[in-house]
């Protein structure tokens, strides 16, 4: 059986839309797509709209396909897909606050991004509407003796991105989280409009700071394939290595911090001390600590010489041992143990249903990594194998977490035991077109869906981040646990805030 | 493991030397103090972190200030939990307008005296997401809701940046600077 394909088969693709195909569908043909989404035969990867247009973006399992789907609006409505598809639920919310257009059978009607306090309604709308007053924002109802309510945020005790959370409790139990999130939308979408490749590469670099170099990467790719160049090879390899720099400083920060939370502080300390090395090797290798705006269209921006890799070299060949001792702490210390292991437990289905990405798909037993699945070049070349795990607690997504550390060390020392060599850069030119781009940053696969115009100049741009299919995923994971095992649960998920708010 | 707590025992420290405190700082800051708090800080300062709208960079280099290889807390520096227990509150931004009321009631639980970094380019007014609708003041800068007593730039600030910033707070808190004239502020 070929749901994708066999659905899409009779249509011809839009002659613009690289590298995966892109179909202009009817509306029948939208609604059979909804049910192959809610029969569990295709995944949701985004979903997102235009003025006229809504996209959604489709991912066939196995054997892997990616197709986008785009139903014209003309009067501004569309079926939703979260009527069947519960996933789609916020990408509806948020494309009825951003564009306008109405998503009929959208089981959630509330606003998302929206608070009531921009200037603008609609901003993304061909004609945005006046302001809205800041109304209520009314949470769903929780029923029940003795059930007490706890608000938190949006600005949290600790250093993070702010974000709302309410706690319905029973005693100590969680029996509803309910999130509220949009906080720090910065209207980047909006921002990228009318831009040139350079800024709108800049503005999409930080659209979640902690993986600038995947959502480099992702970009570069969408206005590669819009615009019909490839890279060189020695550019694939390079920004596959400053990709695997950015998964070992920030898996080696989590594992550190989800250890913090459960108030073991020697190994937040030690992995606090292998980061900072990681980051000041990248920043001797690109001249920034986080190697952001050095993945461009077209290549990279940086040509290290030989003693630089030679000393990466050995960076790497040290950071292996000093991370198994941190691995045996963790994997040798009861008390640690007894905190992780089945707390936080998300549901294998549940993870497949939302196409959960990164370390929270991965722990739960979604096979899935794009490095492998989607955008091989340059992995296939050298061996990658994905983790994965199955019990879906705070545990599993710290062995995730692990494996994924053991592999890119490996992966780092590969890519400098064989970079090609020539060009790192290759000129691009400006031409119209349409570019999706994946690259698996190291919560998940970050997509970029990118319209150009002739002169080159950004029409549309969509970044998607991962979070925005992991977040409902933490309401139930936390559900049952205690309230103090709330900081543990998320950020042993870790989704971004910022990716998601945009 | 036992190696890994017996390094941890015996181990000479990894925190490096502490950079000198950051002159154009302390010019911006020695107009901002008053004679009257220098007193009341002595070398402590407690640190309300808010995040305004940041893509979460700054954050980073944030946690890695408070990592073994710089440690803040040697300098009598500390983050807190609650702006009714800080001295300073350090804004990323860009400040949102979703966020903007949420900086403004953190400002006003900081008991007097207070004093605000602004830190990274967008909570500067000056960072790749300006203008937007969005953004406070379209531009997100952080004095656009609340007054700024010190700037760090950078996209983001490496961590000695902000501990050159942080320093030069501690020594102005700790009558060390004379105030000087003049100076125009550092923004932009």
């Amino acid at each position: 059986m070929d749901p994708l394909l066999s659905r899409l088969a009779g249509l011809s693709p839009e002659p613009d839309h690289r590298p995966w195909p892109r179909y202009r569908v009817d509306v029948g043909l939208w609604l059979r797509l909804r049910e192959d989404l809610a029969a569990g035969r295709l995944d949701l990867l985004a979903e997102f709209a235009e003025p006229e247009e809504v996209h959604a973006v489709l991912f066939r399992p196995s054997p892997p396909g990616l197709a986008v789907a785009s139903l014209p609006c003309p009067d501004g409505r569309f079926p939703a897909l979260a009527a069947l598809h519960l996933p789609a639920v916020r990408f509806e919310r948020a494309i009825r606050d951003l564009v306008g257009l109405e998503p009929e059978g959208l089981p959630d009607r509330r606003p998302w991004l929206d608070h009531g306090r921009w200037p603008l309604t609609r901003p993304l709308a061909s004609a945005p509407g006046p302001a809205a007053d800041a109304a209520d924002y009314p949470f769903l109802p929780v029923e029940g003796e003795g059930l007490h309510q706890i608000p938190v945020g949006p600005i949290h005790a600790g250093i993070i991105e702010p974000g709302h959370f309410r706690f319905t409790a029973a005693g100590e139990t969680v029996v509803r989280l309910e999130e509220r999130l949009g906080w720090v939308h910065k209207g980047i979408e909006a921002r990228l409009r009318g831009t040139g490749i350079d800024d709108a590469a800049r503005i999409v670099a930080r659209v979640s700071g902690d993986s600038t170099v995947a959502w480099s990467w992702a970009f570069a790719r969408a206005v590669e394939a819009a615009c019909g160049v490839e890279p060189p090879p020695r550019a694939e390899w390079l920004r596959a290595l400053l990709l695997e720099l950015e998964r070992l400083a920030n898996h080696i920060g989590d594992i550190g911090a989800i250890c913090n939370d459960a108030a073991f502080r020697l190994i937040h300390a030690h992995c606090g001390i292998l980061r900072e090395r990681v980051r000041r090797a990248t920043a001797e290798l690109t001249g920034h600590r986080f190697a952001m705006d050095r993945v461009v269209p077209g290549g990279v921006r940086i040509d290290p010489d030989a003693a630089a890799l030679a000393r990466l070299r050995r960076l790497a060949d040290e950071l292996g041992p000093a991370f198994e001792e941190i691995v045996a702490a963790y994997d040798d210390t009861p008390s640690l143990l007894d905190r992780t292991a089945g707390t936080g437990r998300l549901d294998p289905a549940l993870a497949r249903r939302f196409a959960a990405g990164g370390h929270v798909g991965r722990a739960s037993g979604r096979a899935f990594d794009s490095r492998a699945q989607l955008a091989p070049s340059p992995y296939d070349a050298l061996g990658f194998s994905p983790a994965l795990r199955e019990a879906g607690d705070v545990d599993a997504r710290v062995w995730v977490r692990i494996d994924e550390v053991r592999e890119s060390l490996r992966l780092i020392a590969a890519i400098l035991d064989g970079l090609p060599g020539g060009p790192v850069r290759v000129e691009v030119p400006r031409r119209a077109g349409c570019g999706l781009g994946i690259a698996e940053s190291f919560r998940g696969e970050v997509l970029v869906w990118l319209r150009l115009d002739a002169e080159g100049r950004v029409v549309r741009c969509h970044p998607r981040d991962p979070s925005w299919l992991q977040w409902p995923l933490l309401e139930a994971a936390i559900e049952g646990n205690i309230v103090a095992d709330f900081p543990l649960c998320n950020k042993s998920f870790n989704c971004s805030y910022s990716g998601h708010d945009l | 493991m036992l190696r890994l707590y017996l390094r941890s025992l015996f181990a000479p420290p990894v925190s490096e030397p502490p950079p000198e405190p950051d002159p154009r700082a302390l010019d911006e800051l020695a107009r901002a103090l008053a004679q009257r708090a220098r007193h009341r800080l002595g070398r402590s300062l407690a640190i309300r972190q808010v995040d305004a709208g940041s893509c979460n960079g700054c954050e980073l280099e944030i946690h890695a200030l408070d990592s073994a290889v710089y440690a803040l807390e040697r300098h009598g520096i500390r983050f807190v939990a609650s702006p009714k227990h800080a001295d300073v509150l350090l804004v990323t931004g860009p400040v949102t307008r979703n966020m903007a009321f949420a900086l403004q009631r953190a400002f006003d639980c900081t008991p007097p005296p207070r004093w605000v970094v602004a830190a990274g380019d967008c909570a500067c007014g000056c960072g790749v997401f300006a203008p937007s609708y969005a953004l406070a003041g379209e531009d997100g800068a952080v004095e656009r809701v609340i007054p700024v007593d010190l700037h760090i730039r950078g996209c983001p600030p490496t961590p000695l940046d902000l501990l050159r910033g942080l320093l030069a707070l501690l020594e102005a808190a700790d009558g060390r600077i004379a105030p000087a004239a003049g100076v125009p502020p550092r923004t932009g």
